[in-house]
């Protein structure tokens, strides 16, 4: 029997791999954003505690618009650049797909009434977030993964849609992990408010520059993780399509109602490693971890 | 009056449709012979450049604008990657993206050419260049569009690429990637079914279609937030397109508009037009929407009156 062994907020602005330099990204920094990655790498530490199979990505950054697409090949080998930040992020990839888990959840989205797709084309390029995520969560890549795509009926017809479509989503795949002989860790990949400045600093690293957007989005944001930290799960979903309208959050794709619903709606305290702006938007790393006895106060 | 730098407009869909899969749905065949069509006039005008503004490539800092001689890569759509791959090599004027780039800062914008290897093209730049300009006959460039730009940046957006244009000495076919009406099924559809969404969006098509037919640019960029409030999923601030189109080509309704094609693309409103100017002008309409010349920021209205 499968289990998901952990679920993990992990945002995905490229800025956090262009200051730790990897050497698969071709641009070099200075530096930046300590307190995320700093907050990334101790989750990170975590994971290589946990035994698990898989890591399941549900990204904002494979935008699909017929129903929700799951890869189909296991293999892709190519280079990423982000579309809005080329300068920061030009990333090597070489990652593995685990297809077996990836349609046992395509199925049983589709068993579920929902509109779904196998992504079996080897061109295809895997988005940024995707990478950011997996890569930032484990550098080593010695993980498969499957990442899922965003389907966007917040555009369509609503949040309070998009909500209830991703937790739709996230029963599902809750129930084809669970049947399943795979230990999956769960990543809802995006910021939290999602306001940019449309600028850059000429050093974008320069930390001097770095701040959120305004205090509206700051108060929202910690509002929310206030909620996570006293395990108020339910509570978080049940404002998502308010804070998502006010912050213009990123929480626009689904990715934390699915995840939430995923994990079974947990009411125990989120396990925060660091919250920190990135050209205006908010972001936390955050994990919850079902199991009590291995369950921690980061922050 | 000095002469034009623009031969003629086109304003032409996004989706890899035409380009993929013409033969399996007879609007697709015929969006796909618009395209040929508008092939063949860019290739008889005496065009120096393809000014390409695509709707499905957006940017957040500022403007983007494509300045690599020669990307190259293999193109898949998140949606329709089941359509097949396009493989594209694009020949780009960069002289002019450097230009063009100069002029937005004149004129207050914050832009920035883009040059690297493996930058993704978006979906409807490539559908529209490797069908406009399959054999890099004339060098093209291509600008985003910002997600939080809204009327005033993307007026003046067009004005430094007219200027760009007159400064350099070159002419252009403007090119416009965006559909008219943008809600797509949300489900598979067989080819075969392809219709517009609803009776509302192609009502609508074919009243922007009509004024695009009769040549009215002016008005239709001064109808543009009503388009955008109708017809528009509302995936970015505004419908942003046209005032680009206007402000480049000329902030007038003098144009001979012909509607070469239209047809539906998995629901959206799919049409190829061409927009050449002419003397006469069309309409009975003055608007009192503020021209913009520079752009001057945001003007901070929340941070006003607290004192």
């Amino acid at each position: 029997m499968g289990e998901i062994v952990a679920g993990c907020i992990a945002p995905h602005p490229p800025h956090v791999v262009y200051a730790d330099n990897p050497p698969q990204n071709e641009p070099n920094s200075e530096g930046g954003w300590e307190t995320l990655r700093w907050g990334y790498a101790k989750l990170a530490n975590k994971l290589k505690t946990l035994d698990y199979d898989a890591l399941v990505i549900f990204t904002p950054h494979w935008q699909t618009y017929i129903g929700t697409h799951f890869l189909g090949l296991p293999h892709f080998k190519s280079k990423s650049v982000d579309p809005v930040f080329p300068n920061l992020f030009q990333f090597n990839y070489d990652l593995g797909v685990d297809v077996e888990l990836s349609r046992a959840m395509h199925d049983a989205a589709k068993d579920a009434g929902m509109v779904t797709m196998m992504m079996e084309n080897q061109d295809f390029r895997i988005d940024y977030g995707t990478i950011v995520s997996a890569h930032m969560l484990n550098r080593d890549w010695d993980k498969p993964i499957v990442p899922i795509s965003s389907n966007r009926s917040r555009h369509y017809y609503s949040v309070e849609v998009m909500n209830e479509q991703a937790r739709a989503l996230g029963r599902a795949c809750r129930k084809a992990i669970l049947e399943s002989d795979k230990r999956v860790v769960l990543v809802s990949t995006h910021s939290l408010s999602h306001r940019h400045f449309t600028t850059e600093p000429p050093i974008p690293e320069d930390m001097s520059k770095q701040h959120i957007y305004n205090h509206s989005n700051y108060v929202w944001d910690m509002k929310l993780i206030d909620l996570m930290r006293e395990g108020k799960m339910q509570e978080v979903i049940d404002l998502m399509p308010e804070f998502t309208e006010q912050t213009m959050a990123e929480t626009d794709s689904g990715s934390i109602s699915w995840m939430m619903e995923a994990l079974g709606m947990p009411d125990y305290p989120a396990e925060i490693y660091g919250y920190q702006s990135v050209i205006g938007t908010g972001n936390v790393v955050a994990a919850w971890d079902p199991n009590p006895e291995t369950r921690e106060v980061v922050l | 009056m000095s002469e034009s730098p623009i031969c003629f407009g086109l304003y032409v869909p996004p989706q890899p449709h035409p380009l993929l899969v013409p033969e399996q749905n007879e609007g697709w065949g015929q969006l796909r012979s618009a395209f040929d069509t508008a092939r063949q006039r860019i290739e008889e005008s005496d065009a120096d450049l393809i000014l390409v503004y695509s709707t499905t490539w957006p940017s957040v800092i500022g403007h983007q604008i494509q300045a690599h001689p020669e990307p190259e890569w293999t193109h898949v759509d998140d949606d329709f990657h089941f359509l097949g791959s396009m493989p594209y090599k694009f020949k780009m004027d960069s002289d002019f993206a450097h230009g063009y780039n100069e002029n937005c800062g004149e004129r207050g914008l914050h832009s920035r050419t883009i040059a690297y290897d493996g930058f993704p093209i978006d979906t409807g730049s490539v559908v529209a260049l490797k069908l406009l300009n399959p054999d890099n006959r004339i060098p093209a460039c291509i600008v985003s569009s910002n997600v939080y730009s809204n009327r005033a940046e993307s007026i003046v957006l067009g004005k430094a690429a007219r200027d760009t244009l007159q400064q350099q000495g070159k002419k252009a076919v403007v090119v416009v990637v965006a559909t008219l009406s943008n809600r797509m099924f949300t489900e598979h559809i067989e080819p075969k079914d392809d219709r517009i969404h609803s009776a509302k969006d192609e009502e609508w098509n074919q009243k922007i279609m009509e004024f695009f037919g009769q040549g009215r640019l002016e008005d239709l960029s001064q109808l543009s937030r009503e388009i955008h409030g109708q017809i528009r999923v509302q995936k970015v601030v505004a419908y942003k397109p046209v005032w680009w189109m206007a402000a480049t080509m000329g902030q007038s309704n003098n144009y001979k508009g012909e509607v070469l094609a239209y047809a539906a693309l998995h629901g959206s409103g799919g049409a190829v037009i061409q927009l050449t100017p002419t003397a006469g002008s069309i309409g009975d309409k003055e608007f009192d929407e503020d021209d913009v010349e520079v752009y001057s920021g945001d003007r901070d209205v929340l941070d006003k009156g607290m004192n």
